[in-house]
C-alpha cells in the first residue's frame, strides 16, 4: 500500500460479536479520504457488519457488540461517549432496499437537513435542489416535489435515498449493496453517481457484484468468514492478488 | 373399496355440514338486518334529530341521546387515543428489553377482552361514588377505558409492520429517537392506526353496559357534569318498556347505531387496504 | 457550549422525555388492571365480609332480607357461555372451512365481509332482536317440537322441558353463539389461510380428501390460532351484557331445564345495579362483577399459558 493519503476512518483491531458468534475477527484497515473503498466477499463474510460498525447502526439491537477502535477525526467512533446522532449525521448510509420515508419527496430530503441546521425556506429549497442534482434525480422529480416518495420507481427511490443522505453533507457515505434490489439501468445510474460523489465524499460500498467493485472503487477489500483477507488498490487486487483465496474468489473458482 | 367409499362419504358429509354452517351464519345476519331495517325505518325521520326523548304517549325524538352519545364517544376517544398510541409505541419501539413491555402486552390482551360492564363498575366505584352523582364525564371515562386496549393493540401491530430498514434509514441520518418514531414510524403506520381508532369508535358507540352505571340517562339535554342521555341506554330502557311508541323509537335508535357502525367498518376497510398493499 | 452541543443536549433530553412518557403510559395500562381489581374488591368488601366464600355457592338472592348468594348468576354466566361454545365452535369451524376450501373465489371476500359485519353488530341490537323477534318465533315453532321429541330420552330429555316462553337460558346461549361465531370464524379463517400451500398439496398428493386435509393437516397446524379464537369468543360470551339481559329471563330461581328463565352475572348487574337499595345489595352486585372479572381473567390466562405450551411444543413453525 503505497499511498500517503490520510485515512478518513482507521479501523484497528476490530472484533464484532453477535451474542457468542464472533462475526468480525481482528480487522485492521484504513478507509482513505476522497476515495471509494469496496468490500467484497461471499454472503455472511461480515462485509455488511463491518460497514454497520462505522455508524454504529448495530447499536440498535441487543446482544451485538464491537471491540477495538475505529478512529475518525481523531476520535474512536466506538467510544460510548460519542454522540450517536452526531456520528450518524457525519456518516451517511444508503441501504440495500430503498427506504423512502412516508412523506413527500421534498420532505424526505428536508427531514435530515432540519435535524442539524436551521435555515429559511428558500435556503432549504436550494439545498433540496442541490441534493437532488447531486443524486441525478432533479430533472425527473422537480415538478412533483410535493408527491409522496413512495410513488417513485425503485431506482428513483434509491437515488432519493442517496440524495437524502447527501443533503446533510456527511463526511463519509456508506453504501450497503445499494444496487442489489435494482434493475441494470438503475444500477448503471447509481454507479455513475458514485463516481460523481467521490469528488466530495469518502465512500465505502459493500457489493455482491465483483464487476461493480472493479468499476466504481479505488480500493477493494476482500473478506471471508469474518476476516479481512486482502486489501489494496482495486487494479492490483483484480489483476495481481497477493493471496490465493482472493484469486480464487475473483476468478470465480469459489463463491 | 368400502374404505374408500367411507372416506368419500365422510368427506361429502362434512363438506355439506360446512356449507350448512355458512348458511346458518348468513341466515342470522340477514334476519337481524331485515329486522333492524323493517322495524327501524318507520321511526326514522327528522323528528328523531330535532326533538328530545319523550314521556310515554307523547311524541319526541332522540336528539339529546344522539348528542350525548356523540359527546361521550368523542371525549372517550380523545382521552383513550393518545394514551393508547403512546403505550402501543412503547411496546413496539422501546419494549425490546425489560419486563414492562411483555407484562403490559399481556395485561392489555386481558383488558381487551374484559367484560365492559365491569369497566362500568370500576368507573362507578372510583368516580361516580366519589363525586356522588352519575355524569357524562364518567360515561366518557368508561368508554375511554374501552378505547385504550384496542388502540394499544393496533398501534403496536401496525408499528411492527413498518420495516426496520425504515428506522435504520432515519437513524442513519442522525435522527433522534423521538423524531424517528413520530415522523417516520408512526407516519408509516398512520393508516393502520387510524383504522384502529375507527374500530374503537365502532365498538364504543354501541356499548350499553359501561354507561348504565356511569352516564345513566337523562330525559333532556344536559352538560357533561350531569347524568347524560345516550343512545344505547335509551334504547335499552325504551325496548324494555311496555309502550309501543317507545319501542318504535328504540328500533329507530338501533338502526341509527347500526348504520353508523356499518359505515365506520366500511371506512376502516377502505383505509386499511392501501396500507396493506405497500 | 457550542450551538451544536446545545442541540445535541436538547435532543438527548427530548428523547428521554419521549421515551419516558411512552413508558409511563405503558405502565398506566398495566396499573389499570390492578386498579380495577383493587377497586372492585374495595366496592365488594361489605359483601365479602358478610358472606365470605359462601357468596359463590349460596343461591339465595333476596334484597328484602339482605341475603345474597351469587350461585344462580354465576351458573347462568357459565351455562350460557357453555351453550354458546357448544353451538358456536362447530359452526365457526364449518364457516372457516367453507371460506378457505369450498367457496368459489369470487364469493370468498363478500362472504368473509358479511361474517365480519355480523361481528360489528352492537350487542344491544342482538338483544332487541332476540326479545322481540327471535323469542316469540322460537316459542311458537321450535320449543314445543323440541320438548315433544326429546321427552323421555334419557340424559338429555329433561334439558328441554318446561313451558315454551321463548326467553330463557337456552335462548341466551343461542344468541350468544350467534354473537361469537363471527369472532371465532374470522380467526379460524385467518389462520387457515396462512397454512403453506405446499403442506396441503403434499396431503392432497397422497390422495387425501378435502375433509382429511382439513382435519389432519390444517387443523393440527393451526390449533394454536384456533384455540386463541375460541378463547376470544369465550371471553366475549362470559362478559356479554345486553344480548343476554334481554332474553335470559332475569329470574334468580334455580333452573330445572334450559328453557327456564335464569340470570347471568352481567344481566343481574344491568338490571339491579342502579336500583340497588342498601350498601349490602350494591356491594354484593360489585362482588358479582369481581367474580365475573376473575372468571374471564382466569380463562384468558389459562388460554395464554396453553398457547405458550403449544408454542414450545411446536417450536419450529410458529
Amino acid at each position: 500500500m503505497t499511498q500517503a493519503l490520510t485515512p478518513k476512518l482507521a479501523v484497528k483491531n476490530l472484533n464484532f460479536y453477535y451474542g457468542n458468534f464472533h462475526a468480525l475477527k481482528n480487522i485492521n484497515l484504513d478507509i482513505r479520504e476522497g476515495k471509494v473503498t469496496a468490500f467484497i466477499g461471499p454472503s455472511g463474510c461480515g462485509k455488511s457488519t463491518l460497514l454497520r460498525t462505522f455508524n454504529r447502526m448495530y447499536g440498535l439491537y441487543p446482544k451485538l457488540r464491537a471491540e477495538g477502535e475505529i478512529i475518525m477525526n481523531g476520535r474512536n467512533v466506538l467510544d460510548p461517549s460519542v454522540d450517536l446522532n452526531m456520528l450518524r449525521a457525519k456518516v451517511g448510509m444508503v441501504f440495500q432496499k430503498p427506504t423512502p420515508f412516508p412523506m413527500s419527496i421534498y420532505d424526505n430530503i428536508a427531514f435530515g437537513v432540519k435535524l442539524y441546521e436551521s435555515m429559511s425556506k428558500s435556503e432549504m429549497d436550494d439545498r433540496v435542489e442541490w441534493a437532488l442534482q447531486k443524486a441525478a434525480l432533479w430533472k425527473e422529480v422537480k415538478d412533483k416535489l410535493k408527491q409522496s416518495g413512495l410513488g417513485l420507481s425503485g431506482g428513483q427511490q434509491q437515488r432519493l435515498c442517496i440524495a437524502r443522505a447527501v443533503a446533510v453533507k456527511p463526511e463519509v457515505l456508506l453504501l450497503d449493496e445499494p444496487t442489489s434490489a435494482l434493475d441494470p439501468i438503475s444500477t448503471a445510474h447509481i454507479e455513475e453517481l458514485v463516481h460523481e460523489l467521490k469528488q466530495d465524499y469518502t465512500i465505502a460500498i459493500v457489493t455482491h457484484n465483483m464487476q461493480q467493485a472493479a468499476r466504481v472503487s479505488d480500493y477493494t477489500a476482500y473478506m471471508y468468514l469474518g476476516e479481512l483477507i486482502e486489501v489494496g488498490e482495486t487494479d492490483s487486487i483484480f489483476t495481481t492478488p497477493k493471496k490465493k483465496a482472493t484469486e480464487d474468489y475473483i476468478t470465480g473458482k469459489f463463491g | 373399496m368400502t374404505l374408500y367409499f367411507r372416506r368419500r362419504l365422510i368427506n361429502s358429509l362434512s363438506l355439506t355440514l360446512s356449507l350448512a354452517a355458512m348458511a346458518f351464519g348468513l341466515f342470522w345476519l340477514l334476519w337481524i338486518l331485515y329486522t333492524l331495517f323493517s322495524n327501524g325505518l318507520p321511526g326514522l325521520g327528522t323528528v328523531l334529530f330535532t326533538q328530545t326523548t319523550p314521556a310515554p304517549g307523547s311524541a319526541g325524538g332522540l336528539a339529546n341521546a344522539i348528542v350525548g352519545s356523540l359527546a361521550m364517544s368523542a371525549v372517550g376517544v380523545a382521552i383513550g387515543t393518545p394514551i393508547g398510541i403512546l403505550a402501543g409505541t412503547y411496546l413496539a419501539e422501546f419494549g425490546e428489553r425489560g419486563w414492562l413491555a411483555p407484562a403490559t402486552r399481556f395485561i392489555n390482551d386481558i383488558l381487551l377482552s374484559a367484560p365492559s360492564i365491569v369497566i362500568g363498575l370500576f368507573i362507578y366505584d372510583v368516580y361516580v361514588a366519589q363525586v356522588g352523582h352519575f355524569s357524562g364525564w364518567a360515561g366518557a371515562l368508561a368508554l375511554s377505558l374501552l378505547v385504550i386496549p384496542v388502540v394499544v393493540r393496533t398501534t403496536e401491530n401496525m408499528l411492527r409492520l413498518v420495516p426496520n430498514s425504515m428506522r435504520e434509514a432515519a437513524y442513519a441520518l442522525g435522527a433522534p429517537q423521538w423524531k424517528m418514531v413520530l415522523q417516520v414510524s408512526l407516519r408509516a403506520a398512520k393508516a393502520g392506526v387510524v383504522t384502529g381508532i375507527l374500530l374503537a369508535v365502532a365498538r364504543i358507540v354501541g356499548e350499553t353496559a359501561p354507561l348504565l352505571f356511569t352516564a345513566l340517562n337523562n330525559q333532556f339535554f344536559s352538560n357533561m357534569n350531569e347524568p347524560m342521555a345516550n343512545l344505547p341506554v335509551v334504547i335499552f330502557q325504551y325496548a324494555m318498556s311496555p309502550y309501543e311508541d317507545w319501542h318504535t323509537l328504540a328500533w329507530a335508535g338501533a338502526l341509527l347505531i347500526g348504520l353508523f357502525v356499518l359505515s365506520l367498518n366500511i371506512i376502516a376497510r377502505v383505509l386499511v387496504r392501501p396500507a396493506k398493499s405497500h | 457550549m457550542t450551538p451544536q452541543e446545545l442541540r445535541l443536549k436538547r435532543q438527548a433530553l427530548q428523547d428521554m422525555v419521549f421515551r419516558g412518557s411512552t413508558r409511563f403510559f405503558a405502565f398506566l395500562v398495566l396499573a389499570l388492571l390492578a386498579a380495577i381489581i383493587l377497586s372492585l374488591i374495595h366496592g365488594a368488601w361489605p359483601s365479602i365480609q358478610a358472606f365470605g366464600i359462601g357468596f359463590i355457592t349460596g343461591s339465595d338472592w333476596n334484597p328484602v332480607t339482605e341475603q345474597f348468594g351469587g350461585w344462580n348468576s354465576i351458573r347462568g354466566t357459565l351455562l350460557s357461555s357453555f351453550i354458546a361454545l357448544l353451538i358456536g365452535i362447530p359452526v365457526s369451524f364449518g364457516i372457516a372451512i367453507f371460506l378457505t376450501e369450498l367457496s368459489p373465489a369470487w364469493l370468498r371476500r363478500p362472504l368473509g365481509i358479511a361474517i365480519e359485519l355480523l361481528a360489528g353488530v352492537p350487542s344491544i341490537i342482538f338483544g332487541m332482536w332476540g326479545l322481540f323477534i327471535f323469542a316469540p318465533w322460537f316459542a311458537d315453532n321450535v320449543q314445543p317440537w323440541l320438548t315433544e321429541h326429546t321427552a323421555g330420552i334419557p340424559m338429555i330429555g329433561w334439558l328441554f322441558q318446561g313451558p315454551p316462553m321463548g326467553i330463557g337460558m337456552f335462548t341466551a346461549g343461542l344468541i350468544l353463539s350467534v354473537m361469537i361465531i363471527p369472532y371465532i370464524a374470522s380467526v379460524m379463517r385467518d389462520v387457515f389461510e396462512v397454512v403453506p400451500p405446499m403442506l396441503k398439496e403434499s396431503a392432497y398428493g397422497l390422495g387425501c380428501t378435502t375433509w382429511e386435509v382439513v382435519w389432519n393437516v390444517v387443523l393440527p397446524y393451526t390449533r394454536h390460532g384456533v384455540i386463541g379464537g375460541v378463547m376470544l369468543g369465550l371471553g366475549r360470551a362470559l362478559g356479554e351484557t345486553m344480548a343476554v339481559t334481554f332474553v335470559i329471563g332475569n329470574s334468580h330461581k334455580a333452573i330445572e331445564s334450559l328453557f327456564d328463565p335464569g340470570t347471568s352475572i352481567a344481566a343481574t348487574l344491568a338490571n339491579e345495579f342502579t336500583e340497588a337499595t342498601g350498601t349490602l345489595h350494591t356491594a354484593s352486585l360489585i362482588n358479582l362483577g369481581l367474580l365475573l372479572f376473575l372468571i374471564t381473567f382466569v380463562v384468558l390466562v389459562l388460554s395464554k399459558l396453553l398457547l405458550l405450551k403449544l408454542q414450545r411444543g411446536e417450536g419450529a413453525h410458529s
